[in-house]
């Protein structure tokens, strides 16, 4: 306060009587927990025994996951002509899956990236999880272009190696921008998400050292890199963090554009739109924001993380929902204007067709989940309601799937000439390849909870308010 | 908090690396550590369990250079997107796609730039790495019995043996007087 009246010395009188309305700040750690509290409760998930639930949902997991082994051992066996993808619809369920998991994985980024630029604490609870859940999204993502090529072991191919062809890649073709779009997505995703790491994992290395546990001490401390919470380091680290979210923003961002160029840059009605790459952005937001909760709604409860993820951190994702499914919506009714509005007989066709044609059930199921359900977000009494904010996560969460399905399938089936028009549909082998990953991604999200901090630890303890030097009695 | 005990002088350690002094709060740290620069002192350091605000300028180090890194990973990753796929698609086999060009830097933009991102990720990571002298699996202050409160709740400063200004009498009764507890020289 003592800017406040240095400030106001030499202002008008009045402006001394006025005091601004101290806001208060919502706490980002309930019950105001100790330093040594926080270390204890997320170590303590990764180092307790096993729970039962833990290998119940493992087991189904792997039950799951074996179906997209079982769907792409017989694709790779028998060859693509195993989906249901034929004239005209060449593009299908590989790349709604595709574009699904991609977008998922987005609100992981997001999370770390452009909420740490724009300083929003709340961030820190769910960043881990989230961008764990951006890496094992952008594996199930991978699985459906690659083997979609044909001859997987040709994948090698989409990548600027030299080849006993001689050939090149084709710079011109978005697809070959999406291969670099993607791997680059993946790999700084992963790069970022183990430098935010390192601290914890030192955390864990010299607890484990401390109860004698040598072993598990040596592996977590090969990772944590010989982390010893230096100063010196920490300042190279946070400006290291600082950049890596920096760089995070405009690749996330061009990542779904880019993605989105796939259809926009092809001449195709109901594809070839301005609109895009925003569109999708705000898509990807509100989808991965969905799979977030989904997620971490029940690790709260389970290991009743309320004190960590509080009422807040929920309100705060649930306002993102919010508004990105208000976006989405937005461009729904704007994508109809302009195919009006442009009086191309083709692009009002094509979504007329959308709507009304023989996939409106789908259509149907789209607006329902990504207009309707976020509009419910308006309510802190639903907002509060953890079940229900749940339960609307997962409306999310298959009504983004099926907005990638109206744009692909629709656009593709009934295209410029009626001679030619389709109707497709999906083959046992690919609902059994769609259904697995979500085994695969979950597999790979539990061995995450089981091994690794799932929240950052250090981070989470800069955010309290005895993390701040200037509130001891040493700087009254 | 327990009282403060200076451990006898037979818990000297043979060949010290420096001294280590446990601090409670952030605060308390902060303000030790105003001292210590003051005093002169330059091989020294704070162990803190998270990045505490402030503390760098406490400690007078100087801004950090990672960013030179990145940038220099951005101009490289962007000049290898550009150049490889000039080589590749106009120089060294050059086929016709669809009537467009052989080469031209707007459809090498997307592919440059992430390759630009790509680099710059790498170089500041290995940037950060380079200047921490990471990885470094051994280091003194990681002998000491409490290091695991280093990355717990406590906060500790170390003043190493090879600064000029170190005097095991006078630098341990300088980290005493700024309230500094469990003083003891660590081993190297």
């Amino acid at each position: 306060m003592s800017h406040a009246s240095e400030h106001t010395a030499d202002a008008p009188a009045v402006l001394k009587e006025v005091n601004p309305a101290v806001k208060p700040r919502n706490a980002m750690v309930g019950h105001n927990r100790s330093f040594s509290w926080i270390t204890e409760k997320i170590c303590g998930i990764a180092e307790e025994k096993t729970p039962i639930w833990w290998w119940w949902c493992f087991g189904v997991a792997c039950v799951v996951a074996s179906f997209t082994v079982i769907g792409i051992t017989y694709l790779v066996a028998t060859g693509v002509g195993v989906w249901g993808h034929r004239n005209p619809v060449n593009w299908a369920w590989d790349i709604v899956n595709f574009v699904f998991w991609i977008g998922i994985g987005h609100a992981g980024t997001l999370i770390s990236a452009i909420l740490c630029l724009l300083r929003q604490k709340w961030r820190t609870s769910i960043n881990r999880s989230a961008e764990a859940m951006t890496i094992f999204a952008v594996v199930c993502a991978g699985i459906f272009p690659v083997f979609h090529i044909g001859r997987v072991w040709y994948a090698w191919f989409l990548f600027p190696l030299p080849n006993s062809n001689y050939i090149w890649q084709n710079y011109r073709s978005p697809l070959e921008w999406d291969v670099f779009a993607v791997s680059t997505y993946g790999t700084v995703s992963v790069l970022f998400w183990y430098v935010g790491m390192i601290p914890d994992l030192a955390t864990m290395r010299d607890r484990f050292n401390a109860v004698g546990k040598t072993l598990k001490a040596r592996l977590y401390g090969f990772f944590a890199m010989g982390w010893r919470g230096s100063s010196r380091h920490w300042s190279n680290y946070e400006m290291a963090y600082l950049i890596l979210a920096g760089i995070s923003t405009p690749l996330v961002l061009s990542v779904h554009t880019i993605v989105s160029f796939d259809f926009a840059v092809s001449l195709l009605p109901g594809w070839h739109t301005t609109i895009f790459p925003p569109y999708f952005v705000a898509g990807a937001i509100f989808s991965g924001f969905g799979m977030v909760l989904t997620l971490i709604l029940p690790l709260r409860a389970i290991y009743h993380l309320e004190d960590l993820i509080t009422q807040y951190h929920i309100d705060c994702m649930c306002k993102v929902i919010l508004a990105t499914g208000t976006m989405v919506g937005y461009a729904y009714a704007m994508e109809f204007f302009i195919a009006w509005y442009s009086s191309n007989p083709y692009e009002g066709f094509a979504f007329i067709n959308r709507a009304f044609g023989p996939y409106w059930w789908s259509y149907f199921i789209m607006i329902t989940c990504n207009v309707i359900t976020p509009q419910f977000f308006w309510f802190k009494a639903v907002r509060e309601n953890t079940t229900l904010v749940f339960v609307l996560s997962l409306f999310v969460n298959v009504g983004m799937w099926f907005e990638r399905f109206v744009i692909i399938a629709t656009s593709l089936a009934r295209d410029f000439l009626p001679s030619s028009w389709g109707y497709y549909s999906p083959s046992i082998v690919e609902i059994f390849t769609f259904f697995g990953t979500f085994g695969v991604f979950s597999v790979l999200f539990l061995l995450f909870i089981r091994f690794l901090p799932i929240m950052a630890i250090a981070e989470l303890k800069a955010v309290t308010p005895q993390a701040d030097p200037h509130a001891g009695p040493e700087h009254t | 908090m327990p009282a403060p005990s200076i451990p006898e002088p037979t818990a000297m350690a043979d060949k010290p690396y420096g001294i280590i002094a446990t601090f409670d709060t952030p605060g308390a740290l902060m303000h030790a550590a105003e001292q210590v620069r003051d005093a002169g002192y330059l091989k020294w350091d704070c162990i803190t369990p998270f990045p505490v605000h402030g503390l760098d300028k406490a400690m007078g180090v100087r801004r950090s250079r990672v960013p030179r890194i990145s940038l220099a990973g951005g101009i490289t990753g962007f000049c290898t997107g550009m150049s490889m796929i000039w080589f590749m698609d106009r120089f060294d086999y050059p086929i016709t796609v669809g009537g467009k060009p052989l080469f031209s830097p707007l459809f090498a933009f997307p592919v440059s730039y992430e390759l630009t991102i790509l680099f710059t990720a790498f170089a500041t990571i290995g940037g950060m790495f380079f200047l921490n002298g990471l990885p470094m699996h051994y280091h003194p202050v990681l002998n000491y019995d409490q290091i695991r409160r280093g990355t717990d709740d406590l906060f500790f400063i170390v003043i190493e043996k090879i600064d000029y200004r170190y005097d095991p009498e006078n630098t341990r009764a300088l980290l005493a007087k700024l309230g500094g507890r469990e003083i003891q020289e660590i081993e190297s």
